[in-house]
This record gives structure tokens, C-alpha cells and sequence, in this order.
């Protein structure tokens, strides 16, 4: 990231940031960066949200270095979008937050506001006919509208048009102190509720310049690793069921059922949701926890190699899985998507094996990847984590350290940032605190913002009754990124 | 091999759980709704819709666990079904959002008299957390008249069983 070092270098550096640096660039400075970025495409853009007439941007180095960039936005600035399509629904929804806009994007329509009819792509070509789905599905799943154009049975193009759950959340944590907003990133995306919630805290954290005590942090990697374990089950289970093979379905729901009852009996909530808290985390292991967590772990551990059999030796359902709804390397890498998404096309990349004040290099997790891309290749990483994620909590049981739970956290301005690999791909929060330590600015990205575009992208070319299936195997966040 | 696994399953004991009796009170003041409504009578079973009004998907995740084997809805008659057209009970989640009121008015009017609404969760009661917000309608009821709230963020399966088990237990008193 050498050209863009260089932009970066000429930002002036905001005290108080940690802790990861935060640079004002001027215009110029801004217009420069997204040169850079077209120029050089190492890195990840992380995520694009606007300020108080200004506009940030997360940006990961290959080194997994951080740094946020920020610029005038009065109400224009240069588009990044260009130079990293990632950026374009950021952008999207950075209009319809604060109303300024991206120039150069080739995309200006609204996002998140809905006032507007909406205005759909073009396809053109003989004999295409559209369907259109949503936001009611036929599905227990969240509501998003789906636009296909089809050409007999295959998809020529699918536009995603989310926006239906925008709940205003961001602007509800402005002005609340850190343990109010807290129960806003808990709900960001439910089934994320620790994740969002572990990055929120650690930014704050970060902000007010204190960490949270080894035992929070050591129970915050059992929630989020027992979190992804839960997911995991239940996205191989509904994958499995997408393809009409519901033996799966059924043993990862019991499975799953065994997992949330110990995180119940553990944590006192089966989704954990409110257990990690700025500071710290709101309790502690119940008494019967440990015992609770080992025994659906042993549970787990025992089942997944018999179910990967049946998975793996069922041709009805290999054919389904396999080769369906693929997404290139190349793509992946262009719009530096995370999570098993990211990992199921070769991209390399868990936040979990970045410097962290979250105990993670002591378990050394090992990443797991496949270059296939396909639905087949992203339950096949969902698998492999699943395993690594039990292996991590029973030595997390073995060692859990004892001490307290919260850190008291100082009322001060400050400003924090920090990055969560949750079981869809990575968090990232960032938050600003004024003088009397209460939320001033603050955003919440969702892995999924990255998603939802390669789904379009792997749709294309597969037939439309495979859609679910390719749906499910992505499960991108409604909610995540509706904010 | 799946074979020798569904054989073996025929013989053990079901994984289904009971789930605890539907609350008398409750199921009776239903009844009288249900009268005082002068509604036909549904029947033994119902078809459930659900709908996400704008939720953070925790309660849809508690949903699903219902159909699985442990909670098994269905063996009350119960069944999660694709349209609104083939439904006697709206399972409504989430605050109400500003870009899904509509939606979820066209949904209730698409879905045939008689029929039942239910809240499900803090948020389908009154909003939650996100009331006030400027994106934010409110609660379910702001948008179509509710039969029932199942309270809870998010309410555990058993408890939203519970709830539909009282309005099964509602049209059999009605």
C-alpha cells in the first residue's frame, strides 16, 4: 500500500485516536487518496461512513495494519467507488444519512431512504422476463427485495435492494453513554449480537484509553467463538435444507438447540446478547457453565464428522452444492470481502489473526480456506470452523483466568476503533466520544455490506430455483446493514 | 451412511420435547376476543406467517428452532406457510420500520378473515429499544390491530409456543 502511504502520510494525525490512527486529509488530500486506491489495489476498504460534514474511511493494509482517513465532505467529495466497488453502498447510504455525496460514483440512487420509487437496473436482451421478490419472502427470512431478470431459467442479472429494517440505530446512540449505546450494537444484527458487541466495547475501550480485565476478554472470545459455533450449525443445517436434504437440518437444529441451552445455562441468554459490555462483560460464567459449555461442545464435536459423511457421500446433494452459485477469486479480492465468504474463494484473510486485545494469539485459531467458491466450498470452511471454534473454547475452559470482570470506564473524549472476526466476517466499530465520555459519533460495519454485492455476482449464469440455496450459503445481514 | 442412522432413529425415543401447557388466562381472554369478534371458527390448526417488520433477525432465529425437532410445531397442527394468502396468523417481528409499514399493511390485507396477529418480541410490542427513532414507525400494533404479544428479546422457542398453543386453545373454547 506504498501510494497510499503516501496520501496517508500527508494527513495530519488526530490526538486521541487509538488504536488504530486516524488522518485529516484536505480535499485535495481526499481526491488523492482515491487515486491511490485506483492505483494500487493491495488493501481493503473496510467500510465508508459520513461524518459531521465529513467522511471516513476504514482501510486495511496487507500487514493488517488499520488507519481511518477522513476528508471534508461540504456536501461532496470524491468518490472511492471507482477504484473499490465495496465502497458504492456505503456511499449509497452515506447520502441518505447525512446527505453528502459521493462524486464520481457511478451509482447515486438512494439506499437506506426509500421515499423515492424505486429505480432498477437496466438488462436488456431477448426474451428476458423479471421476477420481482420481496421484502415479504416465502421464507423465515429478513426482508430485502430481489429483482431478477431471467433468460428462460437462468439468472442475467439479480439487484439487491435492502434498506427495509433501517431502524435509525446509529443516530440512537448519538448523545447515550457507552453502556446505553452498548444495547444498540447488540441488536446491529442479532445473530451477530456478540460480535457487534465485542467491537463496540473494545472501540470504546480503546476511546477511554483502559482495557477490559483478562477474565472479560477471555469470556469474550468463549462467546464469540460459541456464537460462530451456533451459526455455523444452523447455516449448514438451512444450506442442507435449501437443497431439500433435511436430515442435516434436522441434526444441526438439535445440535444447534444443545448449543444455545448452554449458552443459556452459561450466560444466562441463549443468543448471549447484552453479555459483553463496554468495560468488561455484564456477568460472569454461572456456576454450572463450564460443565454446560464442555458437554454441548463434546456433543458437537461427536456429531459433525458422522454429518460431514452424509454431506460429503450423497450424490443428490453434492450435485446441488457443488459448482452452484460461485464467486471468483478475483472478485472477492477487488471487493476485499471477509468471513467465510471471503475464505471459500482463497481470500485469506481473519480478523482473528490480527494483534488483538482479545486473547486470540495464545489459541493461534488456524484459518480455513477453499479456492473453489462455490456453496459447496463455503460449507465446507463453515465446517472446518466449526471444529477449530470447539477446539478453542475447551482450551479456553482449561485456561479461563480468574479476576474481574469490568473495567471502569473514565468519562473523557477520546476516539476508538476495532476490528472482531464474528462468524459472518469481520466487525468493525468506530466510535467518538465527547468530554463527558457520551457518544458523539459513531459506526458499526457488518461484514455483509460486501456480501450482498457478490451475491448478485454469484447468482449470475445459475438457474433461479438455486437462488435460496446460493442465498443462504452467502447469509448476508439485512439488519447488519440496514443500521 | 444415512441408512443405518434413520434406522436407528426409528427405534430411539423422539427428540421432541414437551412444552408446558398454554397459559388458562390467557387462552381465555383470546376466547372472548374470539367471540367478541364473532369469528368462524378456524379449526384445529393454523398457518402461520411470519413477517419481519424491521427486527434484528434475533427473533427469527428463535422462530426457526420451532420447526426443528426438539419444539416440532407442526405435530399441534401448527405450520409456518409461504404466503400471507394461505395464512390465519400473522407472526409479526421487530419495530415497525418507516420502509416496511406498507408492506406489512398490503400483507395483512392480503391474508383472509379470520385471522389472528401476533407481536412477537419487545420490539413488535412497542417499538423497544428503537422507539422514537425517526425511522421507526412503532410497535405492530400502530400498523394492524394485534390479537396477541409474546414478550421477550427474543422470546426462547418454548414461550412462543406457548403463546401459539393459547390461540389453538382460544379457537377451541371460541
Amino acid at each position: 500500500m506504498s501510494a497510499l502511504e503516501a496520501v496517508l502520510r500527508r494527513g495530519a494525525a488526530v490526538a486521541g485516536a487509538a488504536p488504530h490512527a486516524r488522518l485529516l486529509l484536505d480535499a485535495e488530500g481526499w481526491a488523492a487518496l482515491a487515486d491511490a486506491l485506483a492505483a494500487d489495489d493491495g488493501g481493503a476498504l473496510l467500510a465508508l461512513w459520513p461524518g459531521q460534514r465529513s467522511v471516513h474511511a476504514a482501510l486495511l493494509d496487507d500487514a493488517g495494519r488499520m488507519v481511518v482517513a477522513s476528508g471534508p465532505a461540504a456536501p461532496g467529495y470524491a468518490a472511492l467507488s471507482p477504484a473499490r466497488p465495496g465502497a458504492l453502498l456505503f456511499e449509497r447510504a452515506a447520502r441518505d444519512l447525512a446527505g453528502i455525496v459521493a462524486e464520481g460514483a457511478a451509482d447515486a440512487r438512494p439506499w437506506l431512504d426509500h421515499a423515492e420509487e424505486t429505480e432498477w437496473l437496466p438488462a436488456e436482451g431477448p426474451g428476458l422476463h423479471r421476477i420481482l421478490v420481496g421484502p415479504i419472502h416465502a421464507g423465515v427470512i429478513e426482508p430485502g427485495q430481489f429483482r431478477f431478470s431471467l433468460q428462460g431459467e437462468a439468472v442475467v442479472r439479480l439487484e439487491v435492494r435492502l434498506g427495509f429494517t433501517h431502524k435509525g440505530t446509529l443516530s440512537l446512540m448519538r448523545g447515550k453513554p457507552p453502556w446505553a449505546a452498548a444495547r444498540f450494537a447488540a441488536r446491529l444484527s442479532g445473530d451477530s449480537t456478540v460480535a457487534h458487541s465485542a467491537a463496540f466495547a473494545l472501540a470504546v475501550e480503546a476511546a477511554c484509553g483502559v482495557a477490559a480485565p483478562p477474565r472479560a476478554q477471555a469470556l469474550r472470545v468463549l462467546m464469540l467463538e460459541w456464537e460462530r459455533v451456533a451459526n455455523h450449525l444452523h447455516d449448514w443445517g438451512m444450506i442442507c435444507n435449501d437443497a431439500a436434504f433435511a436430515a442435516i437440518h434436522a441434526e444441526t437444529g438439535r445440535l444447534r438447540e444443545a448449543v444455545l441451552r448452554a449458552a443459556d445455562a452459561a450466560f444466562g441468554h441463549r443468543l448471549m446478547m447484552d453479555r459483553v459490555v463496554p468495560g468488561g462483560v455484564a456477568a460472569d460464567m454461572s456456576g454450572e457453565g463450564a460443565a454446560a459449555l464442555r458437554s454441548a461442545a463434546l456433543a458437537v464435536r461427536r456429531a459433525v464428522p458422522g454429518l460431514r459423511r452424509i454431506l460429503e457421500q450423497h450424490a443428490s446433494l453434492q450435485d446441488r452444492l457443488a459448482g452452484t452459485g460461485v464467486i471468483a477469486a478475483a472478485l472477492v479480492r477487488r471487493f476485499a470481502a471477509g468471513g467465510v465468504v471471503g475464505r471459500a474463494s482463497g481470500r485469506a484473510f481473519d480478523a482473528r489473526l490480527l494483534p488483538s486485545p482479545l486473547p486470540y494469539a495464545a489459541l493461534s485459531p488456524r484459518l480455513a480456506t477453499r479456492g473453489e467458491g462455490d456453496v459447496a466450498a463455503r460449507v465446507a470452511v463453515r465446517i472446518e470452523e466449526l471444529h477449530e471454534s470447539l477446539r478453542m473454547v475447551t482450551a479456553l475452559l482449561d485456561t479461563l483466568p480468574d479476576g474481574p470482570l469490568e473495567a471502569p470506564l473514565p468519562p473523557r473524549a477520546g476516539e476508538g476503533s476495532a476490528l472482531i472476526e464474528g462468524f459472518r466476517g469481520e466487525c468493525f466499530a468506530w466510535v467518538s466520544l465527547d468530554d463527558g465520555g457520551a457518544i458523539r459519533e459513531v459506526f458499526l460495519r457488518d461484514p455483509s455490506w460486501l456480501h450482498w454485492p457478490l451475491l448478485e455476482a454469484a447468482v449470475q449464469g445459475n438457474i433461479v430455483a438455486d437462488f435460496p440455496l446460493i442465498n443462504t450459503s452467502v447469509n448476508g445481514s439485512c439488519s447488519g446493514c440496514d443500521l | 451412511m444415512l441408512w443405518p442412522r434413520l434406522a436407528r432413529n426409528l427405534a430411539s425415543r423422539p427428540l421432541t420435547e414437551r412444552v408446558a401447557a398454554a397459559d388458562e388466562a390467557v387462552a381465555q381472554a383470546l376466547a372472548e376476543r374470539l367471540r367478541a369478534a364473532s369469528r368462524a371458527r378456524l379449526g384445529r390448526s393454523l398457518a402461520v406467517r411470519q413477517v419481519d417488520a424491521g427486527s434484528c433477525n434475533g427473533c427469527e432465529l428463535e422462530i426457526h428452532m420451532l420447526s426443528g425437532v426438539v419444539y416440532d410445531l407442526e405435530r399441534y397442527g401448527l405450520s409456518i406457510v409461504a404466503s400471507p394468502r394461505h395464512a390465519d396468523v400473522l407472526l409479526v417481528t421487530g419495530p415497525v420500520t418507516r420502509n416496511l409499514a406498507q408492506a406489512l399493511a398490503a400483507t395483512h390485507a392480503a391474508t383472509p378473515d379470520p385471522k389472528w396477529v401476533v407481536a412477537l418480541g419487545d420490539c413488535a410490542a412497542d417499538g423497544g429499544v428503537f422507539k422514537g427513532s425517526a425511522a421507526v414507525v412503532g410497535g405492530v400494533a400502530d400498523v394492524v390491530p394485534v390479537d396477541l404479544l409474546i414478550p421477550g428479546c427474543p422470546p426462547p422457542p418454548a414461550r412462543i409456543l406457548e403463546g401459539l398453543l393459547a390461540l389453538l386453545e382460544a379457537e377451541a373454547e371460541g
